[in-house]
């Protein structure tokens, strides 16, 4: 039995495997399968300040070996999430990642500064929607902006800061380069890259806002060398995510440089993957008779 | 147990129609947990997706699941080459079933195609009560109407090119049945066109109407809010979620 436990920003994680945000909820529905104790963390659904409705259905389309969505931020608000989920939550032994969205840097920083009295371990600031119109994306494919809302909820806040990176820019490392300057505890990444499918009976997009992030396997040797290029550009920790499914990914992508790993469309083929892929790391670790799996952060011998 | 997921045998595929495959689930706890008008999430393999097919039978006693479904695409082409004797995986039961009402007199079941399947459950617990009407594009397609006649239901059979029983919609029988009164609800499943002019027959005669509804999904539980619908709830419009909110919603709830 290898120690599975690592440390993000002086933060401990039982284990490196967390749920990403958007595909878990706040927990609940998934309980219902296993005690949400056996997760290293938890990355809640996308909170903005108020309410969001999302976008008009169909928001969800396959594509080879992985999916689209286009959610749209779909969201109780962050005062709800605080008095009626974030309790639930506290009770469950595991990190949790508070996931924060906004139109503008102000309106993030608001939603952080509220997260500041509570007792949630970590805030993600979602810089990298790409299903939003204003805000999301636009502030994760800009350096100058990506540092700026990164500076704003960091005046916010005390807890640790999550930047979670856009993967549709021309060179990830300069954004991580840039929150890291502003003041960001880690990253994560990759976001769901843009991707668009077409019904050629109906000459209509699959999805009812045309475009929207693609996720699953298809998309993990992008997070892989996505991850891998940041964590040589920056010091700060990278938390690893994009089609992993299983714990071989997710070995890998800590490899490359990963600190904890995200799962995220995985979790839809089977609601048992994070489970699963904690076992199955734990198996390998054993048998190549690694103690710790933090012994394999960044280990890749590149050519 | 609400829902549960796992690998289950296949006791019974039947071919059906043209592309519609029956599948006869040996799964004991689902199928204690099951009621009319639930899904079950089937896993296609090399697939990310889960494929969402509506509940046609639940036997507790047997403690098996019937499920119908029409190869729609690669996904259920996939989940009908499955054999007897195979594993299916499912997530199941899940979704908010249809309300049965226990002191009604008599109640109408709609199925349009594809969407006749969840009603057969319904058929069986109403028996002689239900009027079963289902709609089809043609006499070939025309699937479950011995299954209907075996429940006590009067069947009603509609076809839109006339090659069998009424020429027509759904919607006519259903029209001359609810202006003579007495029906204490109608429950339908089908194509959205079908589902509106349904609504609104029941909407004008006053009968409380559930219709299931369908859309893209991702979890099937309600933790991803991909399979969004525009209803109302206390006049406020509200994006209810198809998998955990319905798939059966009251139809005057859903915003057309």
């Amino acid at each position: 039995m290898a120690d599975l436990s690592v440390n993000v920003c002086g933060i401990d994680f039982k284990n490196p495997i967390i749920p990403a945000s958007g595909v878990f909820g706040y927990g609940r529905e998934y309980e219902e399968l296993f005690p949400l104790s056996k997760l290293g963390g938890i990355a809640t659904k996308g909170t903005t300040l108020h309410l969001r409705t999302g976008n008009l259905a169909p928001r969800i389309a396959e594509t080879p070996s992985g999916m689209l969505n286009s959610v749209g931020l779909q969201n109780p608000g962050i005062d709800h999430f605080i008095s009626t989920e974030l309790p639930n939550l506290l009770t469950k032994d595991l990190v949790i990642l508070a996931n924060i969205a906004g139109a503008t840097p102000e309106e993030c920083a608001e939603v952080a500064a509220k997260l500041d009295d509570t007792d949630v371990h970590m805030i993600e600031l979602n810089i990298s929607c790409p299903n939003v119109k204003q805000g999301g994306a636009a502030f994760g494919t800009s350096c100058d902006m990506a540092a700026e809302v990164t500076r704003k909820v960091r005046e916010a806040t005390k807890k640790p800061l999550v930047v979670k990176l856009s993967p549709n820019v021309t060179s990830i490392t300069d954004i991580a380069k840039s929150v890291e300057a502003a003041g960001a505890d880690a990253v994560s990444l990759i976001n769901t890259l843009l991707g668009m499918r077409i019904d050629i009976n109906t000459g209509r997009p699959i999805l009812r806002n045309n475009v929207g992030g693609m996720s699953g396997p298809a998309v993990f040797p992008i997070a892989v060398r996505m991850v891998w290029q940041v964590a040589n550009a920056v010091n700060i920790p990278v938390i690893g995510m994009g089609g992993v499914s299983s714990g071989r990914d997710a070995i890998e992508l800590m490899m490359a440089g990963a600190s904890a790993v995200q799962v995220g469309a995985a979790i839809f083929t089977d609601p048992y993957a994070p489970v699963k892929i904690i076992d199955e790391m734990n198996e390998f670790l054993d048998s190549k008779g690694i103690k710790s799996v933090k012994d394999i952060i960044g280990t890749v011998k590149p050519w | 147990m609400k829902y549960t997921q796992g690998s289950y045998i296949i006791a019974e595929k039947m071919a059906i129609a043209r592309n519609i495959y029956s599948f006869t689930i040996s799964c004991p706890e689902v199928a204690e947990a099951a009621v009319p008008g639930q899904f079950v999430h089937i896993r296609a393999k090399g697939f990310t997706l889960r494929r969402p097919i509506s509940i046609c039978g639940i036997d507790k006693e047997k403690g098996t699941l019937r499920i119908v479904f029409e190869i729609r695409g690669q996904g259920t082409e996939e989940i009908a080459k499955l054999n007897k004797g195979d594993l299916i995986d499912m997530l199941a039961p899940l979704g908010h079933g249809f309300t049965v009402k226990p002191d009604a007199e008599k109640v109408i079941l709609i199925g349009g195609g594809i969407g006749t399947p969840p009603m057969l459950p319904l058929a069986k617990i109403y028996g002689e009560k239900a009027v079963a009407i289902s709609g089809f594009r043609n006499s070939s397609a025309a699937i479950l109407q011995d299954d209907f006649k075996a429940t006590g239901a009067e069947v009603i059979l509609c076809t839109d090119d006339g090659s069998t029983g009424i020429h027509g919609f759904v919607t006519q029988p259903l029209k001359e049945l609810a202006e003579k009164g007495g029906i204490s609800a109608v429950y339908a499943c089908g194509p959205m066109p079908m589902l509106k002019g349904v609504a609104a027959i029941c909407k004008e005669n006053g009968i409380f109407c559930e219709i299931s509804l369908e859309e893209r999904m991702a979890c099937g539980i309600g933790a991803c809010l991909g399979c969004a619908c525009r209803t109302k709830r206390n006049d406020e419009e509200y994006f209810a979620h198809v998998c955990k909110d319905g798939p059966v919603f009251n139809a005057e709830e859903v915003l057309w």
